[in-house]
C-alpha cells in the first residue's frame, strides 16, 4: 500500500484483467456437445447408475427411470427435480438426464397408451420395493393381466397372506413402477374405484382403456 | 448415512458453462475440451464417495484445476514459459488476445488457475482458495503474482521500476 507505483502498477493490471475479461472462450463443439459426448462415455465405464427422461402420456406425463438392470422408477408428474432428488437419495447421486436410453420404455408406453399392447415386455429393477409389498407386486404382474382387475383381499390371498389386505393397500400405495406393474387393476371389494397415485381420474382413464370399467353413459 | 447428494445431472446443469469456461481459458480451445471432460469423468468416479453436500462447485473445480496439471505435467510444460504454447494454432485469427492467450499459458499452474478464476470468471477469493486448497491469502497471492507475471510478458519496458 505504501509502495510508491502501486496506483501505476493497478492501472496496467487492471487493463490486463479488462483483456482477460474479454478472451473469448468457445470451443469447437458447444459445451451440449462436450457434455453429451462425456455422458456416452461415461456410461461405456459404468459411471452412470440411473438414466431418466420424461414420457407423455394421455393421462400426463411420467419421469420414467432406468438402471443397468432395468426400470426402476415410473413417477406421475413432470417434477423432475422431486423425482431425482430421491432417486439420487433412495438408488445412487449419479443420476442423469438420457433420454436414448429410456427408448424402449417410451415406445413400449406408446403402444400400451395407443392399445397395441397388453403386456410390458421391460427388464425391471425392483430394489426400490421390498418384502411383502415386493411379492405383493410380484403376484400382481405376474396374476391381473390386461383387462382384469382384483380386489385388495383377493390380491392379499395371491401374495400368500389373505389377511393382509392393509398391506396390500399400502404396497399399491408405494408401487416404485405404475402402469408397468398395474397397480391401477386393484380395486376395492364391492368395485369401488379406490385410490391411485396418480389421481382417480388416471385410474379410472386406464380401467376404461383396459376395458375393464364401461365407459360413462 | 442416506446420501443428501444432489443428482449429478444438477451439478452439470448449474455448473458446465463455467466449468468449460475455466478449463478453456486455463488449458486452451484443444486440451481445454479434453480437460472439461475428463473432469466429468474423474468427478462421476468420484461422486458417490463424497461425505458433503457442501461446496460442490469448489469440488468440481478443484477437479479440473488438477486435470489441467496433469495435462501441461504429461506434456512437460508445467510452469515453464511456453515460447508458443500449441494452443494458438487453434485460435480464431478473427481478432482474439493472441498475445494475451499465450502469455497466460505461460503461467505457473496455480497463478494462472487464480487469475482465471478471479478475472476471467470474477469468482470471490474465499471460492478461489477452495481450488486451490489453499488459504485466502495464498490465493490473493497467487492472483497479485500472476496479474504481475502477465503485466511483465505483455509490457516489458514497464516493468524495471
Amino acid at each position: 500500500m505504501t509502495e510508491p507505483h502501486t496506483e501505476l502498477l493497478d492501472a496496467a493490471e487492471d487493463a490486463i484483467a479488462d483483456r482477460l475479461a474479454r478472451l473469448p472462450l468457445s470451443t469447437e463443439r458447444s459445451v451440449t456437445e462436450l457434455v453429451d459426448e462425456a455422458v456416452r462415455r461415461a456410461e461405456v465405464e459404468a459411471l452412470v447408475d440411473v438414466a431418466w427422461t420424461v414420457a407423455d402420456t394421455p393421462i400426463g406425463p411420467l419421469v420414467v427411470a432406468a438402471t443397468p438392470s432395468g426400470l426402476v422408477k415410473v413417477e406421475f408428474g413432470d417434477d423432475e427435480d422431486a423425482a431425482t432428488d430421491s432417486l439420487a437419495r433412495e438408488v445412487s447421486p449419479r443420476v442423469m438426464r438420457m433420454p436414448a436410453r429410456l427408448d424402449q420404455v417410451r415406445r413400449e408406453l406408446d403402444e400400451y397408451f395407443g392399445g397395441r399392447r397388453h403386456v410390458f415386455d421391460l427388464a425391471l429393477d425392483w430394489r426400490l420395493a421390498r418384502g411383502f409389498r415386493l411379492t405383493t407386486l410380484h403376484a400382481l404382474v405376474q396374476d391381473v393381466p390386461f383387462g382384469h382387475t382384483v380386489s385388495y383381499k383377493d390380491l392379499a390371498v395371491r401374495a400368500g397372506n389373505p389377511k393382509a389386505s392393509r398391506a396390500v393397500g399400502s404396497a399399491m400405495a408405494t408401487n416404485p413402477l405404475p402402469i408397468v406393474v398395474p397397480c391401477h387393476r386393484v380395486l376395492r371389494t364391492g368395485g369401488d374405484v379406490g385410490n391411485y397415485g396418480g389421481g382417480v381420474e388416471a385410474k379410472i382413464w386406464l380401467l376404461r382403456h383396459e376395458g375393464a370399467l364401461l365407459p360413462e353413459g | 448415512m442416506v446420501s443428501t447428494l444432489p443428482p449429478f445431472q444438477r451439478l452439470i446443469d448449474e455448473h458446465a458453462a463455467d466449468l468449460h469456461r475455466f478449463v478453456v481459458a486455463m488449458a486452451g480451445p484443444h486440451d481445454g475440451a479434453d480437460a472439461f471432460q475428463e473432469t466429468m469423468l474423474a468427478a462421476l468416479r468420484t461422486y458417490p464417495t463424497l461425505r458433503s453436500d457442501q461446496n460442490l462447485r469448489g469440488w468440481l473445480f478443484t477437479i479440473a484445476h488438477r486435470k489441467v496439471i496433469d495435462h501441461s505435467r504429461a506434456r512437460g510444460r508445467a510452469g515453464a514459459p511456453a515460447a508458443d504454447p500449441p494452443e494458438r494454432r487453434h485460435l480464431d485469427p478473427d481478432g482474439p488476445d493472441d498475445e494475451l492467450w499465450a502469455a497466460v499459458a505461460a503461467l505457473p499452474p496455480k497463478q494462472r488457475s487464480a487469475v482465471v478464476q478471479r478475472h476471467v470468471l470474477d469468482r470471490p477469493y474465499d471460492e478461489i482458495a477452495a481450488v486451490l486448497e489453499s488459504s485466502e491469502d495464498a490465493a490473493r497471492q497467487n492472483v497479485r503474482a500472476g496479474l504481475r507475471r502477465l503485466r511483465e510478458a505483455l509490457d516489458p519496458q514497464e516493468v524495471s521500476l
